[in-house]
């Protein structure tokens, strides 16, 4: 193809199309670079900053950077491995995460991605939020002690599902996730089957009563580290 | 969420030591001793707004001695909140097979970890010997033993839970996996060892208690009525069943009373000087309504034990007493082996009943407002009472633990040895170690009691009438 842009991810060549962000671009090249905020299927965030690359030396989201010809990017590098490393970190301070007893233990971004960058314990101190739960809903419930302020929910809910569930309120330290009703989750149209709820990268949007119904062992990431169904496109995608 | 919880109980609890308190009266003789528990009711309050679903799994934290029993109390009680009575055989039987994972691992990490050193140099051997280390070094197979058997019961713990520390496998309603096959032929191939060494074990208990009666009687020896979980038909059952108590002479204060009914038959007090509460059998009252639970007061309790070797231990057991309730508190040692082989018994079964592979893990049923589960962990019988609100999050939570309701009996155990040992206010090491001894036949789940290479870390003070303290001593 004629309009066809070509650059580089660390030494490798990648190809993209126009309007391609740099984390489209490598997606499809089978180029796995960390992200939590950004979702496929949602329109680009860039609020997490665990996707940082540099692009010809400069820091950048790579989830809402488009490709550019001849750009030179750097992914995978001990620096920006530092760098996701620290964010990651300080998205565990920030909230309470217990992984030991979490029902999204397994199945959850946040621990997957503090496996892949080898984060064994936080080196940040913990803040101990306290933060409420909204268990109005029947089929489905809000621990907001584990949200990591993605915005997934809040895209998913208006993109894919075509609700107008939740917004973000407060700034700095106190923002947080809200819904749109007075009361709690149980006044909203959403419903358990949304894709609002299964955005949720986190155990911050659960379906009720699910709980620990799948076993150690057989959850998502007790079987491949996060990302790699991005790099197990690689041979096909390089084709 | 009060998550300073979390991080801060446990590392007081393994920090801090057992405080024990004798009271002498104005004439300078012993009246009363206390071992002062702190029990961390914390959680009770953690959990508040929770949904109920995740109780199972996080009341683990409460624990890091027995999590699974907690575990399955906790499922047992949830069962109920979702409607279920009676869970599908793969359920129950992989749950009973995880619950006998924990206590064979358990009874054998006390027994071969914390009691073969006193039992094996006697209790006045210098604490440089009495400990792991000298078992290690004296009976090396023994202490070899107790790893493998230890190791054992948790893999089986990991082939039902998912997980040897903070499994999931009990979920409300059912289990949320089988055995496989590979996970059955593992655990198969070592059960004729393990069994092997289970009744070898058994033997020195057993022994030891016969040589040694006269000793035994004379310590910390008193007597106490006694509760546990019985099966319908009288047989021991660490699973399930329906609470049974006692008398000291062996007369049925109560008998197959539906613990969800406990509260009728069971009060706790608080007493100023613990936070603990003191459970005692209402019917009696507050003063001389507390009993034993555990090893000892499920084999005093029950009328057989449904396994052949564990039921013919039981046998003579029982006839060391005439067929009466055994009051020894270093009967428990004793009792604790029978268990656990009564144990290896049960999972040998277990692991060749084909209902283990079945494929109908959860069953579902109409929600319920409140529940209680039980279960007799390996030091006794634990409650786990919960409500739970319309929109699933717990609203209450009421534990008692075993140790709870073995608080006063490790007081009278203790008062005993004080009598026997304290002359004067001076705190000697043979006193401290009698103390040790005592408190540790209970196997209570202080931290400190399972300090597994030295020894428990025990402060033991002399008051007089006004309160005053007269001397104190601490292990080192
Ligand atoms: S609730 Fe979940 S999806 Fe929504 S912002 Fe928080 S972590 Fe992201």
């Amino acid at each position: 193809m004629s309009d066809e842009i070509k650059f580089s991810i660390d030494g490798v060549e990648i190809k993209a199309i126009p309007g391609q962000t740099i984390l489209q671009a490598a997606d499809a090249a089978g180029v796995y670079i960390p992200r939590l905020c950004a979702h496929r299927q949602l329109s680009p965030h860039g609020s997490c900053r665990v996707c940082t690359v540099k692009v010809n030396g400069r820091p950048q989201a790579a989830c809402t950077q488009p490709a550019a010809p001849g750009i030179i990017v750097e992914n995978n590098t001990d620096e920006m491995k530092a760098v996701r490393t620290s964010i990651v970190d300080m998205l565990f301070v920030e909230g309470n995460h217990f992984c030991m007893f979490c029902e999204k233990s397994g199945n959850c971004e946040l621990q997957a991605m503090a496996y892949r960058l080898g984060i064994a314990a936080p080196q940040h101190e913990y803040l101990f939020p306290s933060r409420p739960l909204d268990a109005s809903h029947p089929e489905v419930f809000i621990d907001r002690n584990r949200c990591i302020l993605c915005g997934r929910c809040v895209r998913a809910a208006k993109e894919l599902d075509n609700k107008n569930v939740f917004q973000f309120v407060g700034r700095g330290i106190h923002k947080h996730i809200a819904v749109n009703a007075e009361h709690g989750l149980s006044e909203t149209d959403l419903a358990g089957v949304d894709r609002a709820v299964s955005a949720c990268p986190v155990g911050a949007i659960l379906r009720k009563r699910v709980g620990y119904s799948i076993p150690v062992g057989e959850r998502l990431y007790d079987k491949q580290p996060i990302g790699s169904d991005i790099e197990a496109d690689r041979s096909s995608a390089g084709k | 969420m009060t998550a300073k919880k979390i991080i801060i109980e446990p590392v007081t609890r393994v920090e801090g030591h057992g405080k024990v308190t004798i009271h002498l009266d104005d004439k300078g003789q012993v009246t009363d001793a206390k071992l002062h528990i702190v029990e961390f009711r914390g959680f009770e309050r953690f959990i508040q707004g929770r949904p109920f679903w995740e109780v199972p799994v996080t009341i683990q934290r409460l624990c890091g001695i027995c999590p699974v029993s907690h575990h399955l109390a906790a499922a047992k009680a949830m069962d109920l909140i979702v409607g279920v009575d009676k869970l599908t055989p793969t359920a129950e039987k992989m749950r009973r097979l995880m619950h006998y994972g924990q206590m064979f691992q358990s009874h054998a990490l006390h027994f071969f970890h914390l009691c073969s050193p006193d039992l094996l140099f006697g209790f006045d051997a210098d604490v440089g010997i009495r400990n792991v280390v000298g078992v290690a070094a004296k009976y090396p197979e023994l202490a070899v033993q107790g790893v493998m058997m230890r190791r054992y019961g948790q893999e089986i713990i990991k082939a039902t839970a998912g997980k040897k520390i903070h499994g999931t496998g009990a979920i409300p309603g059912g289990i949320n996996k089988n055995l496989s096959i590979a996970e059955r032929d593992a655990l198969l191939k070592e059960i004729d060892q393990q069994m092997a060494w289970s009744k070898a074990a058994l033997k020195i208990a057993k022994d030891y208690t016969v040589d040694h009666l006269e000793l035994a009687k004379a310590f910390a020896s008193f007597e106490s009525s006694h509760l546990t979980l019985i099966r319908e038909d009288g047989a021991m059952d660490l699973y399930h069943g329906n609470l049974r108590a006692i008398d000291k002479d062996g007369n049925r204060i109560f008998d197959q009373v539906n613990y969800q009914q406990y509260a009728d038959y069971i009060a706790e007090e608080v007493r100023d000087y613990s936070y603990m509460e003191f459970p005692f059998i209402r019917s009696i009252g507050p003063e001389n309504g507390w009993y034993r639970v555990g090893p000892l007061a499920r084999v005093n309790a029950c009328d057989f034990i449904d396994t052949p070797l564990a039921e013919a231990a039981r046998k003579e057991f029982m006839a060391v007493t005439g067929g009466k309730p055994n009051h020894l508190s270093l009967g428990y040692h004793w009792a604790r082996m029978i268990e656990l082989l009564h144990s290896a018994e049960k999972i040998q079964m277990l692991l060749n009943d084909p209902d283990l592979q079945g494929e109908d893990l959860v069953l579902k049923g109409e929600r319920r407002g409140e529940a209680v589960g039980l279960i007799e962990a390996p030091r006794g019988t634990l409650f786990h009472h919960y409500k739970v609100n319309e929109n699933d999050q717990v609203t209450m939570c009421n534990l008692i633990v075993s140790t709870t309701s073995n608080n006063e009996p490790m007081n009278r155990a203790v008062s005993s040895v004080a009598k026997k040992y304290l002359s004067g206010v001076e705190i000697t090491e043979g006193l401290l170690n009698h103390v040790e001894v005592a408190i540790r036949a209970y196997d209570p789940c202080l931290s400190c009691a399972t300090h597994a290479l030295g020894r428990m870390p025990l402060e033991v003070s002399v008051l007089d009438c006004a309160g005053n303290v007269l001397s104190r001593k601490a292990t080192n």
